[in-house]
């Protein structure tokens, strides 16, 4: 890891002036994914701000219509809160899918948002969930949210303080891991609302995306077998050792259909 | 740049100055010579590295000595009590958990923190909980033996 200088702001504007005032400086939060880049030198800021001291980023509120969850909230926190699992039992059980125990000890929420890999989990359930990303001056609805590889609509050190995800009825959120790092080779979940079914698909492109073709059908019938013929074009997405494009494709199906199943369950 | 870090270990307030890049792990081992916890796979994959941090079990190589500033950290070498092993420690002893050993210090880290939260885990639960730790000696099998009579001795019960 190369040298940086490591700074412990205790509110959100001492983070914002030393963003502004670093020559390149990282925001870190659980840091599960920046450390292990850092050591693998494939980043090396000048500065690490460290968002652990900030106090107001770390909670989590539920009324009727939504669950918001701040950016510091740590997975084993989602998969745990009696409330968070209450309201959107999906959720929980996402986050208690990420990584491994230790993992999920420490990494964050608003982290793994953040850095949108395309192999995270909780981008399906930003979308899945209408999520709404709160920064101090702005929210971003998540349709537009997730642009690119590793890339959101976030401006460069932009900081998350929270997203809000809005309450379904049902939802579930079905994934197949790689047996090894457990993050998604595909994940998908599928969230029915009174005005429509969303369904977000995670680990299978560049970052996480709707079906429209699967939302419409199941809008109609709300059935596992209703999206059985609809498939996603393998033109765009990921392939790598792991699993084909082709393969990919084929598995967005297949957990899409377990994930109305499950969701139908409930 | 250096950072006065203090933090209790096993019990014990220390401090030291150290650069911000200084693993927990780094600090553990090469300051404090604290040897008992390892560095497996440096890539929080193996969880050789796994100790306490104010009571959680974390992967100390991803995890930067600043940033357990004013932590309290549990180390292998703070379980057992003089020479009476902790009873999880006594239960890998007696159900042959450990091969090489190498593996151990993380396995008996994170098993406590499931026990924590779980006093009497099923079979399927430790093997779930086991994903962030690796073996390449024993399969397992009494890994998991050791960590469900390891829970029970911790219960009270004999076995």
């Amino acid at each position: 890891m190369y040298e940086f200088n490591y700074h412990r702001p205790e509110s959100l504007e001492a983070a914002a002036a030393l963003i502004e005032n670093g020559d390149d400086p990282k925001i870190v939060a659980g840091g599960m994914t920046l450390l292990p880049t850092m050591k693998q030198r494939l980043a090396a800021p000048s500065d690490l701000i460290d968002l652990a001291g900030v106090g107001g980023l770390g909670g989590v509120s539920v009324d009727a219509q939504s669950v918001t969850i701040g950016a510091m909230v740590r997975h084993v926190e989602v998969e745990r809160s009696a409330e968070i699992r209450a309201a959107i039992p999906a959720l929980s059980e996402l986050a208690g899918l990420i990584g491994d125990p230790q993992v999920r000890n420490r990494g964050t929420m608003g982290g793994s948002v953040v850095n949108a890999d395309p192999a995270a989990d909780y981008p399906a359930a930003v979308l899945a969930l209408k999520g709404t990303v709160v920064t101090p001056t702005r929210e971003i609805a998540a349709d537009a949210f997730f642009v690119e590889l590793f890339e959101t609509a976030l401006e460069e050190n932009e900081l998350l303080t929270a997203v809000r995800f809005a309450r379904p009825q049902y939802a579930a959120y079905m994934k197949f891991p790689n047996p090894a790092s457990r993050y998604a080779v595909v994940g998908v979940m599928v969230a029915q609302f009174d005005d429509g079914v969303r369904v977000a698909v995670t680990g299978a492109g560049p970052c996480a995306f709707r079906v429209p073709a699967m939302e419409v059908a199941l809008d109609k019938d709300f059935d596992a077998s209703a999206i059985e013929g609809i498939s996603v074009d393998d033109d765009n997405l990921n392939a790598d050792i792991h699993a084909s494009a082709e393969y990919r494709a084929h598995l967005v199906g297949v957990m899409a259909r377990r994930a109305v199943t499950a969701a139908k369950g409930r | 740049m250096t950072i006065t870090v203090s933090m209790s270990v096993n019990g014990k307030q220390v401090a030291a100055d150290v650069e911000p890049r200084t693993l927990l792990v780094q600090y553990l081992r090469e300051n404090l010579r604290l040897t008992g916890t390892h560095v497996g796979c440096d890539t929080s994959q193996c969880g050789a590295c796994v100790v306490h941090v104010n009571g959680e079990s974390l992967k100390s190589c991803t995890l930067l000595a600043v940033q357990a500033q004013g932590a309290d950290v549990t180390t292998v070498e703070g379980l057992a009590n003089g020479d009476e092993l902790h009873p999880m420690q006594e239960a890998f002893r007696q159900n042959h958990g450990l091969q090489c050993g190498f593996c151990t210090p993380g396995m008996l880290m994170s098993a406590l923190d499931l026990v924590k939260n779980n006093p009497d885990p099923s079979d399927r639960e430790v093997r779930e909980w086991l994903e962030g730790n690796l073996c390449r000696c024993t399969g397992y099998q009494n890994i998991v033996k050791s960590i469900i009579a390891g829970a029970a001795s911790m219960r009270g019960e004999h076995v």
